[in-house]
């Protein structure tokens, strides 16, 4: 076990290499470049810069040297000093703008996951002990209902249906009078009465998809002989059934625990779009679409490093879960 | 020693639809076993009328999809009747009046009972080019009026027909998942049959890269290479390089597939047959293990249509994608983007609609042709 | 149909009479056991020969109360006589009640054909085999596992207290089936089933596994119910034979009636395509002809009449066969039993 995990973490090295090139890669690739963008950021603005200003503030920041030169520099500052850059569009350090953010999303994205294995396990199993009875067909339309509408489109529709039935605004994690004041218990109450949709949203979607295979996991494992032999064994139903095919159904969730990592980090872009929270992902996407690159970059970086890392957690977990990967 | 080898060695006594059953081709079986999937057989219906819709929009659609009308923003849509005044007509729409709210100023359209449209057939409309061929001022359907319009779904903040916007955007929204799956299907088909017959390091790495490709979010992953993408560029282009986009990450599932069939047949007798009788390794994969698995191939296509589609919807939701005046789904699901909107005009969310009809379609379609993929198993 | 109110002899541990079990399928209805009649005695090992599909396993597994979801008819009676003058009727028992539960594991073990899946593969052997002595036994966990140890020594696996940890992917086939073993007696069983336990193995192991089975046999006298579709196995541990075709028990005897005085067609036919010692030199073993029809449409009269050599029609596709009985063991379901000519050795 120990050695395995030990070649395991050795063989994410090259790969998280690799990775961060990708995103480096990444932020060259749109034409122009950091310098362009700023000039013409202060172009806008009516300052006056010539030709040969913008041609030594690109000598400055070393934007003439070869890509694998300014791809050493970029990563150098990150891994030693933790400086992932300047936002352009904010004029701030890229990593004062993602921290308080991410936490807010990591705590969104666990408690959307926590509720969507808490609705997603038992009705998983309750819908494969009983197939095709009355709720198993309940269960199988609102996972297909769930599998085929887009999640910004259920948030949407929410919204609407909140808004118009309830009278309430519901967009954003807190009204904006509480905006900027210290957290006290009415901001949390208020917190609390934003935060039901995007954990509705986000459960519901997740739940749908987690519902189908984990209906399909039980029903492939309900039919293997050693539920059989536990039967044999006298136990009683619910005995069975959940000490021994919902273990092993449970294996391949227990393996997306660590793929969770990234889609917990990057959130659900979408609906924090149209929820309008104060999330990663927004950020995410305003950096992208004004070719913000140093904030997107190390988004991109980021959210890969936890890719990886999730990857890497996943593989430990699933052995351990499955003596039959740990000892092959 | 045992009773089975000896007891089943008799000639075979079968008759009737069993003997049809013995001589059958493996696709009449598949399509036997599809057909008994109810749902499956109605989605595939329903994809083939979309899919006549969609290349026959201009055509089918009462207008084009880019005249707009300032008298007739935001008009909710038609409803089409068949009674008037207790009696029994051709389907009929009532004339509109626009008003101003005195109080909020919001416009306001009302149903003027008195004046009957009704629904004719092959109109006469603003001239299109039939198929971008011939030009043509005839529609399928509309209303015989100079002022008045019929919008099955309303119209957008610039008076557009809503409905024949939809059929349009169905062009695009279709082809793009489509042109994505036949990408991922060439990558697909490419990467998995390299794992799965080669094997041993070539496989480990394919498996390595999918196995990463599938667990960074797509979302965010298509927003960084949409991003990349210049936004001064040819829309046409822009929905080409889209496509790829969505197809560099959605071939993992098809590999997936591919690579897991091979692993499979690989080890399969009649494989190792045509090995001990001399045939090449082309022939061997082109004659004896792709025909194999082409319905598993196809199941799992049907399967990655919806989420390309998904994928390109969500991408020109968030202004990443195909922008105007491209007309997809996505792009006109950017009008309902707020809660304003979407509570003037709740018509706007109609393309969301038809992207889950359609996905769910796709999903149904997709189930039923896996069920119906392998015909000799049970 | 029930005969609750017997008395079975106290030599008796099971009796079935008449039980019938249906399944209902979408292509139609399967009666797969039909009217099945068998007993077993105390420390006696029945063997029960037949093809796939003659429904042997529904059988036992009716025994068990562990038919399928899918049964639409299920009657008989079934009686249990784990102690002399203790009577259990099993049949009409719902799957899940605790009558039956208490039975399961404790009176009755049961072993399945494929060890490679029959155990669970993310529990180690000893764990699968303390729960179900913590389930029917009252004693601390220590206790168990040093039971589980105990039950793996005594089905001759080499260092117990070290596989005692192990997962069964880690067993070879043979040692799987002997931890099934264990498992299956775990709590000193008077019956132990055991469907087609050899099949999946090869013929060493196979060998070994019989030897096995026959010394546990002989030390804690308990019955086996032992079912497989070769002859060879039969012959090899069984002191009664039933043998089963489409639901059916065609006859029952003793393994020596069986192999040196057939009376059925069937069981005849069997033992002709199987080649023995001693059997005068032929080109060709004997094949039965044509093929198990299918259980959706059981031909009428007689199941065999079909395939049968010695078939007269007016009388074998009309009637259905009585049960004849010969000796006190011996009884075979046809027409002609006992008037078949002489066999040609």
């Amino acid at each position: 076990m120990l050695g395995f995990i030990v070649r395991r973490t050795l063989w994410a090295i090259p790969t998280l290499a690799f990775v961060s090139f990708i995103s480096f890669v990444i932020i060259q690739l749109p034409p122009g470049d950091f310098v362009t963008a700023y000039v013409a950021q202060l172009r806008n603005g009516g300052e006056y810069v010539t030709d040969i200003e913008e041609a030594m503030m690109r000598a400055q920041y070393g934007l003439n040297d070869p890509l694998l030169v300014q791809y050493w520099r970029w990563i150098s500052a990150i891994i030693f000093h933790g400086d992932f850059g300047r936002s352009l569009e904010w004029n701030a350090p890229v990593s004062d703008l993602i921290w308080d953010r991410l936490a807010l999303t990591l705590i969104i994205s666990t408690l959307s996951m926590v509720f969507t294995w808490i609705i997603a396990i038992p009705v998983g199993v309750y819908s494969a002990t009983r197939q095709y009875s009355f709720f198993d067909y309940i269960f199988t339309v609102f996972g297909f209902l769930g599998k085929g509408i887009p999640d910004f489109l259920l948030a949407l529709i929410l919204m609407w249906v909140a808004f118009i039935w309830m009278n309430l605004d519901v967009g954003g994690l807190i009204s904006p009078q509480f905006e900027g004041k210290p957290w006290d218990s009415a901001k949390i109450i208020n917190m609390l009465s934003h935060i039901w949709i995007p954990l509705v949203v986000l459960a519901t979607g997740g739940a749908a998809g987690l519902i189908r295979v984990m209906r399909a996991n039980m029903l492939d494992e309900l039919r293997k002989p050693y539920v059989e032999t536990a039967y044999a064994q006298g136990f009683s139903e619910r005995t069975v059934v959940w000490r021994y095919p919902v273990r092993v159904a449970l294996n391949p969730f227990i393996s997306t625990v660590g793929w969770a990592l990234p889609a917990l980090f990057s959130g659900d872009v979408i609906t924090a779009v149209v929820l309008n929270l104060p999330t990663t992902g927004p950020l995410l996407l305003q950096a992208l679409k004004m070719q913000d690159m140093y904030l997107a970059g190390s988004f991109i970086l980021i959210l890969s490093v936890f890719t990886v890392i999730g990857t890497l957690v996943s593989d430990i977990l699933l052995a351990w879960s499955d003596p039959r990967i740990r000892y092959s | 020693m045992t009773l089975e080898a000896t007891a089943a060695s008799g000639e075979p006594e079968v008759k009737g639809r069993e003997e049809d059953l013995y001589t059958a081709k493996p696709w009449t079986l598949i399509w036997w076993r599809f057909r008994k999937h109810k749902l499956a057989v109605a989605s595939l219906v329903f994809m083939i009328i979309l899919a006549i819709t969609a290349i026959f929009a201009d055509f089918i659609s009462p207008y084009t999809p880019f005249s707009f009308n300032r008298l007739n923003t935001f008009a909710p849509p038609s409803i089409v009747r068949i009674i008037h005044d207790g009696e029994l007509q051709r389907p009929f729409i009532y004339a509109v009046k626009r008003k101003r709210d005195p109080e909020t100023a919001r416009v306001l359209y009302e149903e003027d009972r008195k004046k009957v449209l009704p629904i004719e057939f092959f109109v006469k409309g603003q001239p299109y080019k039939f198929l971008g061929l011939v030009e043509t001022e005839t529609h399928l359907f509309g209303v015989n009026d100079r002022k008045q319009e019929i919008n099955l779904l309303g119209t957008d903040s610039l008076g557009r027909d809503l409905f024949t916007r939809l059929l349009y955007g169905a062009r695009v929204t279709l082809s793009a998942g489509l042109i994505g799956v036949a990408f991922s299907f060439v990558l697909g088909l490419a990467l998995g049959s390299i794992a799965g017959y080669y094997g041993g390091w070539w496989d480990s790495g394919i498996q390595r890269l999918m196995e990463f490709i599938r667990s960074v979010p797509t979302i965010p992953l298509w927003m960084g290479l949409a991003a990349a993408l210049p936004v001064a560029w040819d829309p046409l282009f822009v929905y080409v390089l889209i496509t790829i986009i969505l197809s560099l990450i959605g071939w993992t599932h098809l590999a997936r597939v591919v690579r897991g069939r091979f692993l499979s047949l690989r080890t399969e007798d009649y494989v190792l047959a045509s090995r001990l009788c001399g045939a090449s390794e082309y022939r061997i994969v082109t004659k004896h293990m792709l025909p194999a698995m082409t319905s598993y191939i196809i199941a799992a296509m049907t399967l990655a249509v919806p989420e390309m589609i998904l994928g390109e919807t969500a991408l020109s939701f968030l202004g990443l994608g195909l922008r105007p005046p491209v007309v997809s789904w996505g792009v006109l699901l950017q009008d309902a983007q707020n809660l304003r909107s979407i509570s003037l005009a709740p018509w706007l969310l109609s393309p969301g609609i038809a992207v889950v009809l359609v996905v769910l379609a796709f999903n149904f379609l997709g189930d039923g042709l896996r069920d119906a993929a392998d015909p000799y198993g049970h | 149909m029930t005969n609750a109110n017997t008395t079975l002899p106290p030599e008796r541990l099971l009796e079935l009479k008449d039980v019938n079990v249906q399944f209902e399928l979408r292509e139609g209805t399967v009666r797969a056991v039909n009217g099945v009649s068998y007993h077993v005695n105390r420390g006696e090992v029945l063997g029960i020969v037949g093809e796939s599909g003659s429904g042997k396993s529904v059988t036992v597994r009716s025994i068990m109360r562990l038919l399928p979801k899918n049964t639409s008819r299920d009657d008989g009676s079934i009686l249990f006589q784990p102690e002399a003058g203790k009577q259990i009727q099993l049949d009409g028992l719902p799957s899940k009640s605790r009558k039956i539960r208490e039975l399961r594991g404790d009176a009755i073990g049961m072993i399945f054909q494929e060890p490679m899946t029959a155990l669970s593969p993310v529990h180690t052997i000893g764990t699968q085999i303390m729960r179900t002595i913590l389930l029917h036994r009252n004693c601390s966990k220590k206790e168990a596992r040093e039971r589980a140890i105990e039950l793996l020594r005594k089905v001759q696996l080499p260092r117990p207290e070290q596989l005692v940890d192990n997962y069964p992917h880690q067993l070879s086939g043979g040692m799987r089936q002997r931890a099934m073993i264990a498992l299956a007696l775990s709590c000193d069983p008077v019956l132990l089933i055991a469907d087609e336990p050899t099949t999946a193995l090869d013929v060493t192991t196979e060998a070994q596994i019989l030897d096995l089975l026959r010394e546990l046999q002989a030390e804690t006298g308990m019955s086996i119910i032992f079912i497989t579709h070769n002859f060879g196995v039969v012959a090899d541990i069984a002191d009664r034979v039933a043998v089963m075709y489409l639901g059916q028990v065609v006859e029952t005897g003793t393994v020596d009636d069986i192999f040196y005085n057939p009376q059925h067609p069937y069981t005849r036919a069997l033992l002709q395509s199987v080649p023995r010692l001693g059997q005068a030199p032929v080109h060709r073993l004997k094949t039965i002809p044509g093929m198990v029809p299918d259980p959706f449409n059981v031909p009428k009269g007689c199941s065999f009449n079909p395939r049968c050599e010695f078939a007269v029609q007016g009388t074998c596709n009309v009637e259905v066969p009585p049960l004849v009985r010969f000796s006190d063991d011996q009884q075979a379901r046809c027409h002609f039993a006992g008037k078949l000519p002489e066999e040609v050795a």
